[in-house]
């Protein structure tokens, strides 16, 4: 019962989800995955494309996102992102769009270092989906 | 006075504007709940992103090299305002009273001389500002298409915006919309949102973050978002604002109408019984006079 901590998913249109049993999260943060367990220290990070995890005792959760940022507070972690979709809702189709969109993107010549890493981690991501 | 065939014919024509406009009104009513519902749950989103920056900025060590947009180019040269409106028309002061709120504030910008730079959102704010401020307008924006305010619409703005601030093409951004308050009520805001204006900051959270990477690379990644976002916020509060504003304008429309029909209605049967008073009188004195 102690070792749960509360999660928060807000996108622009709405609050995504809300959760507050939950024992981990694992989030792609921009340095590398990150496991958040109840009373961690204070944080600000951002996100880059990959997966969420979320363990929680009525069931584990996986989302795909594009970017976002985290924060977490007093057992608060709020996600802030503007693209996520969960996998479970997820079909082949809609995986196949995103990496199609990624892989134009990463293709692209005129964009700079960083979208270029951006685009070629998201395409990577989706890739290990199918 | 009007024959009785030309009242017959106005009653009728005012009838169906009623119509219409009560019509339209349910449509607004309608869209509002969605709108009203949709700013609504907007809000967390922008709150938190607010509140992140706040701590952020609180906590960055290095003021003078914090980043442009947060700290703005140390002059205030250029202007750049975005005036967002609808693209559509019978909604009462909606669209009029953003332009007026802007029309004060560019008034106030060039008398200064300043140089002003206009994006307008919506082709309605478009149609107003450029007949003065032809020359100032730079882009103009519209989500005809779109049936909701969306995020991916509000990024383009703010993606634009950014483009340009980073051109050097200003160093001031100012938005104009309309706040939602209620059905009856909306207010014209001016928000700046470069620099970031953080003036009415509570920084009640001295709470010690940690940061990865550093405040200076997750700030600069995050102003580009939270412009988008405050754009966003302004869409939302905007698209609600319209479909209160259109809902009592048409409220209006409808009860006027309904006075007008009570009137020619009462003028009618006035003229229609002068008319058979006459007639009678006519018989009756044709007969008298036999």
């Amino acid at each position: 019962m102690s070792e749960e901590f509360k999660v928060e998913i807000v996108n622009p249109e709405k609050s995504f989800l809300a959760k507050d049993d939950v024992s981990e999260v694992v989030v792609p943060a921009f340095e590398g995955e990150m496991g958040i367990l109840k009373d961690h220290i204070s944080i600000i990070s951002f996100l880059k494309p990959g997966i969420i995890k979320i363990l929680s005792k009525s069931g584990d959760e996986s989302y795909y996102v594009e970017d976002g940022i985290v924060e977490f507070k007093n057992n608060n972690l709020s996600i802030l992102t503007s693209t996520i979709f969960n996998l479970a809702d997820m079909d082949k189709s809609k995986q196949q769009d995103l990496l199609k969109q990624a892989e134009e993107e990463a293709n692209k010549t005129d964009i700079n270092d960083q979208s270029k890493y951006l685009a070629d981690q998201k395409v990577g991501v989706l890739k290990t989906l199918n | 006075m009007a024959s009785l065939d030309d009242l017959k014919k106005r009653i009728a024509s005012v009838k169906s504007t009623q119509k219409i406009t009560k019509a339209m009104k349910m449509v607004a009513a309608a869209k509002l709940r969605r709108a009203q519902e949709s700013a609504e749950k907007g809000r967390p989103y922008s709150e938190k992103m607010n509140n992140v920056i706040l701590n952020l900025s609180n906590g960055i060590s290095d003021k003078e090299n914090a980043p442009k947009l947060l700290s703005g180019t140390g002059q205030e040269k250029t202007h750049l305002c975005v005036v967002m409106t609808s693209d559509r028309g019978l909604c009462g002061g909606f669209n009029s009273n953003i332009i007026k709120k802007a029309k004060g504030y560019f008034a106030k910008i060039l008398d200064e001389g300043k140089e002003l730079k206009i994006i307008t959102v919506g082709s309605k704010g478009n149609d107003q500002l450029k007949r003065v401020y032809g020359d100032k307008i730079i882009e103009n924006i519209s989500f005809k298409e779109s049936k909701n305010a969306n995020y991916f619409d509000a990024d383009k703005v703010g993606k634009m915006v950014i483009e340009k601030f980073e051109a050097g093409e200003f160093d001031v951004c100012t938005i104009f919309y309309n706040q939602f308050k209620n059905v009856i009520t909306q207010i014209p805001q001016a928000q700046q949102i470069i620099p970031l204006n953080n003036e009415d900051e509570e920084s009640g959270s001295e709470e010690n973050y940690e940061f990865e990477p550093d405040e200076d690379e997750i700030l600069s990644n995050l102003l580009p978002k939270n412009i988008s976002t405050q754009i966003f916020k302004a869409m939302l509060e905007n698209s609600a604002s319209e479909q209160g504003s259109r809902m009592s304008a048409m409220d209006n429309a409808t009860r006027n109408a309904g006075e007008m029909v009570d009137k020619l209605t009462i003028e009618y049967n006035r003229s229609r019984q002068a008319a058979i008073t006459k007639e009678l009188i006519e018989i009756i004195s044709g007969a008298e006079s036999l």
